[in-house]
């Protein structure tokens, strides 16, 4: 079965045009793979759609934007993919 | 249709927010300026403003959709096709259908038909933002009671 991480890799090498080794569990998607905003939006559909979730991203970037939380851990691969593993895990137990 | 107000619907027929559906009229006028320029002794809607009357359409139905509590902003036209030419005069269906509310933006869908011909089409994506202001929410409550909707009640009760 496919992991999280190389589904959402898969993605993001498609939707952004970035070449699929760059993209490591530690690579920050803005920082280090340089996904500007619109770019992550179409990053953020595309997830939506494979995992069948909504990504809180105006909660998690009014968290980050008000210092409590770190962006890491929503923005570094490893991270996001567990974010949305728990949004996965959160939806098929409701 | 007010081509040079930026407002290319001139009535909401159809709203069915279960569905996620809009219907409405785009009545291109007989005369403006831009079919002076667009083209001088061939006249014809301008490409972009097929687009952004879809974009309206859409617009509208994304307002409704979210109980008129944020804006959405243009970012992303795909797969935008023109079939045929549109000359003035024209009574165009112009058809939007949401397929994803997401956070902080919504993935449409639009086409426009004329005379039962399918003219132009394309995916249209929004940010979803707060309105920059009370007052622009107010122009567009106006502008949707204009169309042909009733006037929205909103929560807090500030519109009417």
């Amino acid at each position: 079965m496919t992991s999280t991480f190389d589904r959402i890799a898969d993605i993001i090498a498609d939707v952004c045009n970035i070449e699929r080794d760059q993209i490591k569990p530690d690579a920050h998607v803005i920082k280090d793979l340089g996904i500007d905003s619109l770019d992550f939006l179409d990053v953020t559909f595309a997830i939506d759609k494979a995992f069948a979730i909504k990504m809180p991203i105006e909660k998690w970037t009014q968290e980050v934007n008000e210092g409590k939380t770190p962006p890491e851990t929503y923005f570094v691969m490893k991270n996001l993919c567990a974010r949305i593993d728990e949004l996965v895990a959160a939806k098929t137990s409701a | 249709m007010r081509i040079e107000y930026f407002q290319l619907i001139t009535r909401i027929d159809a709203l069915d927010l279960e569905a996620g559906t809009l219907e409405a009229l785009g009545q291109v006028p007989l005369t403006s300026t831009i079919f002076e320029g667009h083209f001088p002794g061939y006249p014809i809607m301008p490409g972009v403003l097929l687009i952004e009357s879809m974009a309206q359409a859409c617009g509208h139905l994304i307002l409704a959709t979210l109980k008129y509590e944020v804006m959405p902003f243009l970012i992303e036209v795909r797969n935008a096709k023109m079939r045929s030419f549109v000359q003035p005069g024209a009574a165009l269906q112009v058809s939007a259908r949401i397929e994803h509310v997401g956070s902080g933006y919504v993935v449409a869908h639009a086409r426009i038909a004329h005379e039962g011909k399918k003219v132009t089409e394309a995916e249209i994506r929004f940010r979803t933002m707060p309105f920059p202001s009370d007052a622009m929410r107010d122009v567009m409550l106006d502008l949707v009671e204009s169309l042909g909707l009733p006037r929205p009640q909103l929560k807090g009760g500030s519109a009417p």
